[in-house]
């Protein structure tokens, strides 16, 4: 549906796009990813006919674009763009019904209501539909471009980061309904910032870096191949993400300096897991456990790799489970606790280390490196508690 | 409501304001008429064209001498009560060629500066932002202060001043078969300073015709003839049947240029028409009245206050809406002792009304 060849263009002396060749067809979503300033953008600008390239072609649906109107470019791709924000005061059916501007001759001025009003069904927008565009927030707003987009009625849609300004859960429900208008024989083309969110819908994974498509091919793939690390200067982590059943990314700065000691997080919740990144973060060796399946904590170190000893949720853990958990305690350097139920569990050997940094019942936003990093080094350099 | 029938009711109730306020501007002056009798007067008066002819005529120019088509229109007059003699004269010689006039010259302008704030995005652009008021101007002051100089006629030569003018404007601001709108507004901002100059070195030497040259410049109706609504009339409307067309494409275009490009748009063509079309009208407008600043400014605000931003409703509504605000600020141009120029009464009427607004904060976008 849409096929692009060595596309090439230039802004200036500054090449954007340095021979990007894709293709998407019906019933495919494909998302489209990269650092900022990768091209992402302006890619879709080409593919969208608002840029002409300057080497390379695009077709759509078989017809060269350049050999195409502007009109029946309209006809066959639809633009959901990143969100919109002039101050004009349109209705949301107002520009929704703007969609149709392709199918309509210059005076017929006769309201298209069916597809305007199935559009908004579609996206749940119907509900706003007097409301003026820009009393709306960004993810309704975001919404209605969509809206827009199906009104036109194409076979192929492109989204530059339609997802950019929504809260998770309409994130979540923007990207089902493209999915949703994927599976009825269409084609989609998506900038997705969010790898993770990329990776959960999309079918297939471009990665756009240094003017050309770097890595292609399943999320897994795409998310596994090192032209990802490349990409985004960062060190990234891949897991399997239980919840959704897809890959998943985790990117971790690799600034920091790699440290000898051993730090074990004790329990679960969102401050053994917040605890668990930052610390790994840091480059210390992190373990931990005891903590259930499934629990934020255990999630977090299955992203990053880090070893955790876990117990099945809802019923106490063999001895077995229990010694290796106590084990690792022994072992490491310093311990972290979290004050969580499983704390009790392993109490013997968090009471018999030398040196544990209590967190106990903290914000887990104030969990920081630093703050752990310096209670760390504080019971580190002070003689151990059991010395005494 | 469909927008067929809000802009037909729209348009049929300020043409009915249009129409009463005609009448009543045409009741008043240093003798006071019967508005029934100026009904009368008025509906004589009403001409419609059937029938046209071409004669050429030759006109020497630069020792040549040049074939000028001469077009006579023949028109009917439908209606014919019996009316005082001298009412008729004053009602139908004296008074409506002038207030039929500033009819047109305020539907220009108003269609104008609704559809260039909506080209611009910017609530500041009026109709003569790409400068062709400026170029209007310097045709006409330079035709008064010398008046040999030019062959043309003192309307001619600003009529060719502004469509000069806003042609440069454009080829300034095109690069590679585009023209950015920023760039746009900026080269008209330009022109219009360098033609400011011109216009003040041309006043400086324009000696005994300096009063009439500023009188040009103030924007006013003052010796209107028949024969000018008749050159202005047909091209007011024609230019805006040209802008009505494109009206849809224009609330596209609000979105922003990539927006409409991908809902089909062919933007810079688009772009090329509404600047051509809305410069002539200008043109037209301000070739035979002068510049008379702020209706185009003004009214397409309040209209959009009323109507909303949709442009096939605006257009037509504003256009009107104009027409009725130039003709009574007109009527109260000329009803004190010594006659004003319009120009001075719109702005001074216009502009605290637009002050009034903003703070109100009725006003502060599209």
């Amino acid at each position: 549906m849409i096929r692009a060849d060595g596309v090439e263009l230039a802004f200036g002396d500054v090449t954007v796009l340095d021979g990007v060749d894709l293709a998407v067809d019906t019933g495919e979503l494909v998302g489209l990813v990269g650092p900022n300033g990768a091209g992402k953008t302006t890619l879709l600008r080409t593919i969208n006919g608002v840029l002409d390239p300057d080497a390379g072609t695009i077709t759509l649906d078989g017809d060269r674009l350049g050999d195409l109107t502007s009109k029946a470019v309209s006809r066959r791709v639809a633009t959901v763009p990143q969100d919109t924000q002039v101050g004009f005061a349109f209705t949301a059916e107002q520009i929704v019904e703007m969609g149709r501007t392709p199918h309509r001759s210059r005076l017929d001025w006769t309201d298209d209501e069916k597809p305007v009003a199935a559009a908004m069904e579609q996206t749940e927008t119907l509900q706003f539909r007097d409301r003026r565009v820009d009393g709306l927030s960004g993810g309704e707003r975001q919404r209605v471009l969509l809206a827009r987009a199906l009104a036109q009625d194409t076979p192929a849609l492109v989204l530059d980061e339609p997802t950019a300004s929504l809260d998770i859960n309409h994130q979540v429900r923007v990207l089902e309904t493209v999915r949703d208008l994927v599976d009825d024989g269409r084609a989609a083309l998506a900038a997705i910032h969010d790898l993770d969110l990329a990776a959960r819908y999309c079918d297939r994974l471009l990665l756009l870096y240094d003017g050309v498509i770097r890595a292609a091919g399943t999320p897994a793939e795409v998310l596994d191949d090192p032209a990802l690390e490349d990409a985004f200067g960062t060190r990234t982590a891949v897991s399997h993400n239980p919840a959704t059943g897809t890959a998943t990314v985790a990117a971790v700065s690799d600034g920091e300096d790699d440290r000898d000691e051993h730090v074990h997080v004790v329990g679960g919740g969102q401050v053994a897991a917040r605890a668990v990144g930052e610390l790994w973060r840091g480059g210390y060796t992190v373990t931990l456990g005891l903590v259930s399946e499934g629990d934020v904590a255990a999630e977090t170190a299955d992203r990053l790799g880090v070893d955790a000893t876990t117990a099945p949720p809802f019923e106490p853990p063999s001895d077995a489970t229990r010694q290796r958990a106590m084990a690792t305690i022994d072992r490491a350097d310093a311990v972290v606790t979290t004050g969580t139920a499983e704390t009790d569990l392993v109490a013997p050997a968090v009471d018999a280390h030398p040196r544990v940094v209590p967190l106990g019942a903290t914000d887990p936003e104030t969990v920081s490196l630093d703050g752990v990093s310096a209670a760390i080094e504080e019971t580190l350099t002070q003689p151990a508690a059991g010395d005494d | 409501m469909s927008v067929h029938a809000r802009v037909a009711l729209w348009s049929a109730s300020l043409l009915a304001v249009l129409c009463l306020s005609i009448l009543v501007s045409a009741t008043m002056g240093p003798v006071g008429l019967e508005l029934g009798t100026v009904a009368r007067a008025s509906l004589n008066a009403v001409g419609l064209p059937t029938g046209a002819s071409v004669t050429v005529a030759s006109a020497g120019l630069a020792g040549l001498d040049l074939p000028v088509p001469i077009v006579d229109v023949a028109y009917t007059y439908p209606f014919d009560f019996a009316v005082a003699g001298s009412a008729e004269v004053i009602v139908r010689q004296l008074r409506l060629p002038r207030i039929v006039l500033g009819a047109v010259v305020g539907f220009a302008l108003a269609a104008a500066g609704a559809v260039m704030q909506g080209f611009f995005r910017n609530p500041m652009a009026d109709p003569s932002i790409i400068g062709v008021s400026s170029g209007a101007a310097v045709g006409a002051v330079a035709t008064i202060a010398f008046p040999l100089a030019l062959p043309l006629g003192l309307q001619a030569a600003a009529f060719v001043g502004a469509i000069v003018t806003a042609f440069a404007v454009y080829l300034i601001a095109t690069e590679g078969g585009r023209t950015p709108v920023a760039t746009l507004l900026l080269a008209g901002v330009a022109v219009q300073a360098l033609l400011g100059a011109v216009i003040s070195y041309l006043l400086l030497q324009s000696g005994e015709s300096l009063d009439q040259a500023v009188y040009w410049l103030m924007g006013n109706l003052h010796n209107s003839q028949w024969s000018d609504v008749e050159v202005t009339l047909p091209l007011a409307i024609l230019a805006f049947v040209v802008l009505v067309a494109y009206t849809r494409d224009l609330n596209v275009m609000l979105l922003g240029e990539e927006d409409a490009s991908a809902v089909g748009i062919e933007v810079e063509r688009t772009k090329r028409i509404l600047l051509a079309v809305s410069s002539v009208i200008t043109a037209a407008a301000v070739a035979v009245a002068g510049v008379i600043g702020f209706v185009g400014l003004v009214v397409p605000h309040i209209m959009r206050l009323v109507v909303g931003p949709d442009h096939r409703v605006l257009l037509p509504t504003s256009a009107l809406a104009g027409a009725s605000f130039l003709v009574l600020t007109d009527t109260v141009a000329r009803a004190g002792a010594a006659e004003l120029p319009v120009g001075i009464v719109t702005a001074a009427l216009g502009a605290p009304f637009f002050l009034y607004l903003l703070r109100r904060r009725e006003v502060h976008a599209l």
